[in-house]
């Protein structure tokens, strides 16, 4: 045995502090289109090394590349630019409405458009996403109409969840995407039970479960592992590692273990690292995943490599932790100008259509908007009904309920 | 003496025990570098380095599983969840095993720890991040429960929490980190700079445990309240006209019965402020603690005035929130009774 020493307590420490120079040289990239493409067949144990490199299919000069590339048709390259445009812009007045005082809170996507955006083209009507808070690319990129997201946002009459919920908690049956709680990963696991009823009725649908980096800490992304694991039903399970759960870098969750996808490997799951910022990656990952569950194949585990260019919500300042020029830095860019380059490069677009589109596209947030404060803002206008918080507590209010109610008024 | 917020007070309390302490340790989820998200902790890792301070991940049954074993090998945890709202994940480790630890071990092994959490309403968190969930806590065996109401008692009563042999839940109401909050929510906030009991004691004290404060001698009636609802009960008594007496029970657990019994015998009348659910609430409790204590006192039926039985709304969180116009009715109901 060699000499032995006092133990001491390992915390992980990002590379770099505010005051720094950014530097993410830790980080390793591969080349755009270096990444195989096994067939979604593949047993999960002959492909553990995509677990360990990031799939890539823009390159720098913005052509698509390597065994993912092709995906999507230049209509649908079309249409994901206008999604993550309309995402840029919808974030943009909704973070000023807040600091405005029309609402208390709002949680931006910046930098991290691509991944929503581009996922959901890969799921059909009839599936089910299991969101956090940072991922209502799934609705714009479904149609869900963006006064909605407004009504729900301002908690105003037009609300669909009735002024309930904290803004961004969105909730549509109808556009796949469930109920979010706002307690982290907690529903990771409930994405696994869903394609179990599906599985359990045989029906074709699938589910996602969508997780953080810093989430995947909590015991509940173990026991959506475990039972996607034994049960194999049609899940797909995200991981969106944007580098930062608030203030904790993503060392603290991750630990020892070298990437976020190779949790994977200890459940016998296959296991993807993809480029978050790049929309034809992500959409090629999805599809491979959606193909794995459409043919009974079983679970995918996903792990998006991104950046969270804004704060965590607007309750944070991330200039406390970690340099205000880290996000120019990101060696993955970002999604928008990368997917405008490959338009550009492949003769569908040009810098003037791009700034027409930028306008087409705020005009159409902002109609929105006018829409949706034309019923009401938080503190103004139109409002749910204090009647309504007594509501679907239960399916029938019970007599304790129905006193407290007439003691408010109502 | 020194002004202090009730954060700055909460960071003092932290800095004179982990002073005072080797063994105190503080750990939980950007509590580090960043010094907590509502800046609690701030400066402790600067200071005490990061063994003694340190970020966890995200896992609050981490958090408080790791704490019982480390108060079990000796040292003194003082954990945070970063919203009470948050704690669930990490209720088995507290009512399994932290609670229990001394009573199956026949003493053998302990759990001295302190699990802090903001905790309450009022800052428009909806259902995630205003909940009240001091009944969960005071139900269980082998838990203390704290509830500070101001700057001065909470560093006191944290001081005292950290120093006690059992594990202690410390309840910190986020509406008040900053200020006083009565419930006019219509008013301009208001901040601890010009309240007294923003007047904070330099260097180490305690408060103990298990004592409530009588925050407002009067005749009437008795207010019972904790946390924010002190300042509802104190703003409401002053515009009610009424002579009500009003106590900042501190302690849910163990509880001032004491105090409140020889109030309530001699007001006759009392009234149970929370913000938590009514059902089950830990109103309940001390009302039926009253009726035992002071049945041939009591002029008119006990009332409680808490939180709607509805999980905690967003746009009506002043419809929900139990503000001064509900206690000033509760007064005038028990003192019609």
């Amino acid at each position: 045995m060699d000499k032995e020493t006092d133990p001491q307590l390992h915390v992980p420490e990002p590379a770099i502090r505010p005051g720094d120079p950014p530097d993410f040289s830790h980080v390793e990239i591969p080349r755009a289109g270096e990444v195989r493409r096994p067939d979604p067949g593949e047993n999960p144990e002959d492909m553990r090394d995509l677990a360990f490199s990031i799939i890539r299919v823009l390159n720098r000069k913005g052509e698509a590349v390597g065994p993912w590339a092709d995906s999507l048709s230049d209509e649908a390259l079309q249409e994901g630019l206008r999604h993550m445009m309309t995402l840029r812009a919808y974030d943009a007045r909704m973070l000023k409405a807040q600091r405005q005082g029309k609402t208390s809170f709002y949680m931006q996507h910046l930098g991290e458009e691509a991944i929503a955006c581009a996922f959901q083209k890969a799921l059909r009507k009839g599936d089910m996403n299991f969101p956090t808070y940072r991922q209502a690319g799934l609705l714009i990129a479904s149609g869900y109409p963006m006064s909605d997201m407004m009504n729900q946002v301002y908690s105003n009459e037009a609300d669909p969840v009735r002024g309930r919920q904290l803004p961004v908690f969105y909730s549509s049956k109808e556009h796949g995407f469930f109920s979010i709680s706002g307690n982290l990963a907690t529903q990771y696991v409930q994405a696994v039970g869903w394609a179990m009823a599906a599985a359990i009725k045989g029906e074709r649908k699938l589910s996602v479960g969508w997780i953080g980096d810093g989430s995947t800490a909590e015991s509940d992304f173990h026991g959506a592992l475990v039972f996607a694991s034994t049960y194999k039903p049609p899940v797909i399970l995200n991981i969106v590692n944007n580098q930062w759960a608030i203030s904790t870098f993503q060392g603290i969750a991750r630990g020892g273990a070298g990437t976020f996808a190779a949790r994977g490997h200890g459940f016998g799951l296959p296991a993807l690292r993809v480029d978050g910022n790049d929309y034809l990656a992500v959409h090629a990952a999805a599809a491979w995943a959606v193909e794995r569950a459409r043919r009974d194949l079983g679970p995918t585990l996903i792990e998006y490599v991104t950046y969270r260019a804004g704060g965590h919500s607007t309750s944070d300042d991330p200039a406390a932790y970690r340099p205000k020029e880290e996000g120019a830095a990101w060696p993955l860019g970002d999604p928008i100008l990368r997917l405008k380059t490959h338009l550009i490069q492949k003769g569908l677009w040009s810098e003037e259509r791009h700034t027409q589109a930028e306008a087409e596209v705020m005009d159409g947030v902002i109609a929105a908007q006018k829409e949706a404060e034309a019923i009401g803002t938080l503190h103004s206008g139109n409002r749910p009904s204090p009647r309504e918080m007594f509501e679907d507590v239960y399916s029938e209010m019970p007599p304790h309920l129905v006193r407290q109610r007439h003691e408010v008024g109502y | 003496m020194a002004r202090m917020t009730m954060i700055e007070a909460i960071r003092d309390a932290h800095m004179l025990a982990m002073e005072a302490d080797d063994d105190v340790v503080v750990m939980g989820e950007d509590v580090g570098y960043f010094g907590g998200v509502f800046r609690c902790t701030a400066g402790l890792q600067k200071r005490f380095g990061v063994q003694r301070c340190f970020d966890t991940p995200i896992s609050e049954l981490g958090i408080v599983g790791t704490a019982v074993g480390m108060a079990a090998f000796g040292l003194k945890p003082v954990v945070e969840i970063q919203f009470a709202d948050y704690m669930y994940p990490a209720y088995d480790q507290i009512v399994s095993e932290a609670a229990r630890l001394r009573y199956r071990s026949a003493g053998e092994f302990t759990c001295p720890m302190v699990v802090r959490m903001p905790t309450g309403g009022g800052i428009f968190g909806a259902q995630t991040h205003s909940q009240s969930p001091e009944a969960l806590f005071t139900h269980v065996a082998g838990l203390k429960t704290v509830v500070p109401s101001n700057p001065q008692d909470a560093k006191g009563l944290l001081l005292a929490a950290i120093n006690d042999p059992d594990p202690v839940i410390f309840l910190e109401p986020k509406r008040l980190y900053n200020g006083p909050f009565d419930g006019h929510f219509d008013r301009p906030s208001q901040s601890w700079g010009k309240h007294p009991l923003g007047e904070v004691e330099t260097g180490y004290y305690q408060t103990p445990l298990g004592k409530a404060n009588i925050v407002r001698e009067g005749s009437a009636a008795t207010l019972l309240a904790y946390g924010t609802m002190v300042h509802v009960a104190l703003a409401a008594v002053e515009e009610s006209g009424v002579d009500v007496e009003v106590i900042d029970l501190r302690t849910l657990l163990p509880l001032d019965l004491e105090t409140i019994a020889e109030s309530v015998s001699r007001t006759g009348r009392c009234i149970v402020l929370h913000e938590a659910t009514l059902t089950s609430g830990f109103g309940a409790e001390v009302t039926a603690l009253i009726q035992g204590e002071c049945f041939y006192s009591l002029e008119a039926p006990v009332l409680r005035v808490a939180g709607w039985d509805t999980p905690y709304p967003h746009a009506q969180e002043w419809d929900y929130f139990p503000g001064p116009e509900r206690v000033k009715r509760a007064i005038a109901t028990v003192m019609e009774g």
